[in-house]
């Protein structure tokens, strides 16, 4: 109500939207999900578990990427709250930047995956009944190449989650601000 | 040691008047199963296909396929190591499947229904296909589709014999092209 009131000041823009914090915590489980499944799936011998459990990561990668931009639709019409006003600038932009790659991983890394099973020859089809088009053919060539890059961007997108992860930790235990309650859908301190 | 050449030379000639072999370069099987839903098409590299086809007298025609079961590719280096051993096709034990008609029906104008006896991972099941035939450029090209299912004759068996993971139907598709003169015989 005071929200309305005060329009846009740092009291009314001190919480995330629900929608938005649930998006990223479902966000954040299958993002892990799909990175532990990666890793397990793929040394393990040629079997039927083997091809569901790729099946299971090419279905998480589709969802991720869909969630990255329906995120992103709802952050720009419910801007994210401002960044503690005591934070160094170096910081701001290492926040800043840090959360445009996040979400650059969030869609290409899935969208390098698709496209390297496209160059193995197999097609998506997203939850076994939604066939997405292939964009390129059969190449056994680039497909190890994108395998690589696959592998290599899942890896730093990783490295960056848990940036992420102990940043927020950081300001919780350490700076004792609100960042990382805000984005549990608690109230901000006072 | 003469006549023995002579001998051979026609029987060499009654054989091939029987049946006409298909040229291998215009010939083609292939086939798509599925995995969790997604197609993934395959290929038999090697087989011989003898087709005896008169347009007026079907009951003279006659065609016996076999495929040489190492030569699969089943749409990648995993699956078409895989798809070789034991639970699969077992092709150090079978190593040809088979088919041979037994009877061929008219449909339509270029349209038949050859059914006859498939054998594959020594079971024999029995199976038909329609197809058509065009004449193109000197050559009849027999065109076809039937579904296998790959569990009547034990593909996939044990942990694969899941059928939600790969399904029971795999679509095969063939082309035949046999030199006209020698399909008229």
């Amino acid at each position: 109500m005071s929200k309305l009131e005060t329009g846009v000041n740092a009291t009314a823009n001190d919480c995330y939207t629900l929608t938005a914090v649930a998006l990223h915590w479902t966000t954040a489980v299958l993002v892990i999900s799909a990175a532990v499944l990666g890793i397990y799936m793929h040394e393990l011998p040629f079997s039927p578990t083997k091809l569901r459990l790729y099946s299971y990561h090419k279905w998480l990668g589709v969802t991720i990427f869909l969630l990255a931009l329906i995120r992103l639709a709802w952050r720009s019409a419910h801007p994210a709250p401002a960044l503690p006003s005591n934070m160094p600038s170096w910081e701001k932009n290492a926040a800043r930047g840090g959360h445009a790659a996040l979400y650059a991983f969030m869609l290409c890394v899935p969208l390098i995956g698709w496209v390297m099973s496209s160059a193995h020859g197999f097609q998506t089809v997203y939850l076994g009944v939604l066939p997405i088009p292939d964009l390129i053919g059969k190449d056994k060539e680039l497909a190890e190449v994108l395998e690589k890059v696959h592998a290599a961007f899942s890896l730093s997108f990783m490295a960056l989650v848990a940036l992420h992860a102990a940043a927020a930790l950081k300001h919780h235990f350490i700076d004792r601000d609100n960042v990382l309650r805000r984005m549990l859908g608690l109230r901000g301190l006072p | 040691m003469k006549l023995f050449f002579v001998f051979m030379a026609a029987l060499l000639f009654a054989a091939a008047a029987d049946a006409a072999p298909v040229i291998k370069e215009q010939s083609r099987i292939t086939f798509v199963s599925r995995q969790m839903g997604v197609p993934v098409e395959g290929s038999f590299k090697r087989f011989d296909a003898e087709v005896e086809f008169d347009p007026k007298e079907t009951k003279k025609s006659r065609a016996s396929i076999t495929i040489y079961l190492d030569s699969i590719d089943a749409g990648s280096e995993e699956a078409s190591i895989e798809i070789k051993r034991k639970p699969w096709f077992d092709v150090k034990n079978h190593p040809k499947a088979e088919f041979k008609s037994a009877s061929l029906s008219f449909f339509g104008p270029g349209r038949y229904r050859v059914s006859g006896n498939m054998t594959i991972k020594g079971r024999t099941r029995p199976a038909f296909s329609d197809f058509t035939v065009k004449e193109r450029g000197g050559y009849r090209v027999f065109e076809g589709k039937f579904t296998l299912k790959r569990l009547e004759f034990a593909i996939g068996e044990g942990a694969w014999s899941d059928i939600g993971t790969v399904a029971d139907e795999v679509d095969v598709s063939y082309v035949f092209s046999v030199p006209v003169q020698s399909a008229n015989k």
